[in-house]
């Protein structure tokens, strides 16, 4: 039975509040806990502990994603299709996306990755298998379903990668 | 009914006009308040095109601005946190005080201005931007550093401090006697000190009686109560923008997250008004000749504040890299400069083109101090560097092992 890890909390008035954890290792990590909803991770610097060496800032569902990857609790969280090695997964059209307000076709992400884009899903609708004539929108979300390599692949070819 | 052709006109070329200069603002990384000082400069009297119409619609918004700045600066703050923060940090404060405020009493002094105006121009050299310096934090990547909550400390006893010094300046701008002064100074703590109490005893009742889960209702239910307790703080000589950041220490929890999140665009609008309107008032051929006098205020108050934050930073417990940080950190001045100096131009008015010059010094120079300080101190003062890492009170000190770090560094 280990023990907790002890994490420190110091209230950043105005800003937030700041959790500090030392770990066994003897890496020093911080999280900001903004109040505008953002989580800001920084990696402390060995030589001088009162600054840090790296810092990123993660918007509410970066910080879910990354916390699911954190938790340690089997892959249950990954979506995995343990039978035939399928993921399913759900890929947002971000701002750096070339293909937001072009067609669905134009991003030939079957060719390309050989993963399937089997619906988009628009605000509070879903879009069911869309055609290639389907036209894409900045925010859409695309829900493929692949390998775990095709999958990523699509990730990258839609935001750009 | 009047024609109101050429306000309409006027009002949307100077909102569109702030529009334009935000984004380039925003493009170079840099704080919008000096690009909108510079504006109004260029409009004003004595400017390039004189802006007729909407002077007084503008009036009324730079008002408001003020009032909503203050505002949303007192939701920030929970009343616990303000009284932690003046427990712990008040040597800090004082000593900003003495540092920083004396620089500026003694040039309007030495100008020979008079009492009353080197109050206002000690507070124009006193209080730092928050704004600024909390988007200089962030953008620098330091909010897990040590040293932030100093620096945040040092802003909330100066935003409290706010709270005393503006109604005394109210007071004495209105030509109140030293006896009247006091009265409204007394008035005035009172209800500061009113207000932290129930705040901090009753601050869920004054939240629920104001907080609604129609957002309209509650925009309208806050900016009615703030704008109508500004109004009656001016009555009594106690600074409308006193009376605002009140009403916004008073409000707390869930009502204070939504009230912000709906008054910040408000906010934006009129603050920006009100920077505008600020350097409407100011002849831009007022503003060569002080030149010099700002340009020294500004590099002897830099040195005052970094000497602030290494003192502040000290006493917390920093080491010597994150004092010059902190110090640093705290130089930029602005919004809260120019509404001290807004407050006093009716009374002083060659203030107008000195603090419009102070600000736009440094609120361009502060960002870079906050960023080169450090280094910069190091290199002067270089070969003391401590050797041992991770030396936190409190944790075991664990020693670092440079493989481990590296794999951190590279998985980031």
């Amino acid at each position: 039975m280990k023990p907790a890890a002890h994490v420190r909390k110091t209230a950043l008035p105005g800003v937030g509040t700041r959790y500090d954890l030392n770990t066994e290792a003897g890496a020093h990590l911080s999280v900001v806990v903004h109040q505008d909803g953002r989580r800001i991770i920084s990696f402390h610097d060995p030589e001088d502990d009162d600054a840090c060496k790296d810092a990123a800032a993660l918007a509410p569902a970066e910080a879910t994603a990354l916390s699911a990857l954190l938790t340690p609790d089997p892959v249950a969280h990954l979506h995995q299709h343990l039978e035939i090695d399928l993921v399913t997964e759900h890929i947002p059209i971000g701002r750096r996306s070339p293909y937001a307000g072009r067609t669905l076709g134009a991003t030939q992400a079957r060719t390309r990755t050989g993963a399937s884009i089997v619906a988009v899903l628009r605000r509070t609708d879903a879009f069911p298998s869309p055609t290639p004539d389907f036209r894409l929108a900045l925010g859409d979300t695309l829900v493929v379903v692949g390998t775990r390599e095709g999958a990523d692949a699509v990730a990258e070819l839609i935001n750009g990668g | 009914m009047h024609d109101t052709t050429p306000l309409l006109i006027e009002l949307g070329s100077i909102i569109l006009g702030l529009g334009i200069l935000g984004r380039l603002a925003g493009r170079i990384g840099f704080s919008p308040i000096p690009l909108y000082l510079l504006a109004g400069l260029a409009f004003g009297h004595g400017g390039l095109i004189p802006l007729a119409a909407s002077e007084e619609f503008v009036a009324t918004g730079a008002e408001i601005g003020v009032i909503l700045l203050l505002l949303l600066l007192g939701l920030e703050y929970s009343a616990s946190e303000l009284v932690t923060n003046l427990r712990t940090q008040y040597p800090s404060g004082i000593v900003d005080l003495l540092l920083n405020a004396v620089p500026g009493a003694v040039a309007a002094l030495l100008l020979g201005w008079g009492p009353v105006a080197a109050v206002a121009l000690a507070g124009v050299t006193w209080i730092s931007s928050s704004g600024v310096i909390a988007k200089v934090l962030g953008d620098l990547g330091r909010l897990g550093n040590r040293e932030t909550p100093v620096i945040l400390g040092v802003l909330v006893i100066e935003d409290l401090a706010m709270a005393v010094y503006l109604p005394l300046l109210t007071a004495l701008l209105a030509g109140l006697s030293l006896a009247g002064g006091s009265v409204t100074l007394l008035i005035s703590l009172g209800t500061v000190g009113a207000v932290l109490y129930l705040a901090l005893r009753h601050g869920r009742l004054i939240s629920r009686a104001v907080s609604s889960d129609n957002p309209e209702m509650l925009l309208l239910v806050v900016l009615g109560l703030t704008v109508l307790v500004a109004g009656i703080a001016q009555e009594l000589q106690v600074s409308a923008a006193v009376g605002a950041f009140l009403v916004g220490i008073a409000l707390s929890g869930e009502v204070a997250k939504g009230a912000h999140h709906l008054l910040a665009p408000l906010r934006d609008l009129f603050a920006a008004v009100f920077f505008v309107f600020f350097g409407l008032n100011t002849d831009p051929a007022a503003i060569p000749p002080v030149l010099v006098t700002a340009l020294v205020l500004a590099l002897v108050t830099t040195v005052t504040k970094i000497g602030t934050g290494w003192y502040a930073a000290r006493r917390a417990g920093v080491r010597t890299a994150g004092r010059w940080r902190t110090g640093g950190t705290l130089v930029a001045r602005g919004e809260f400069s120019i509404v001290i100096a807004g407050l006093a131009v009716g009374v002083e008015p060659r203030i107008g083109p000195l603090a419009t010059a102070y600000v736009l010094i440094l609120v361009i120079l502060g960002p870079l101090a906050a960023r080169w300080t450090e280094p910069l101190a190091r290199r002067l003062t270089r070969g003391r560097k401590p050797k041992d890492a991770a030396r936190t009170p409190g944790a075991a000190p664990a020693p670092g092992t440079p493989e481990q770090t590296d794999g951190v560094r590279g998985a980031v």
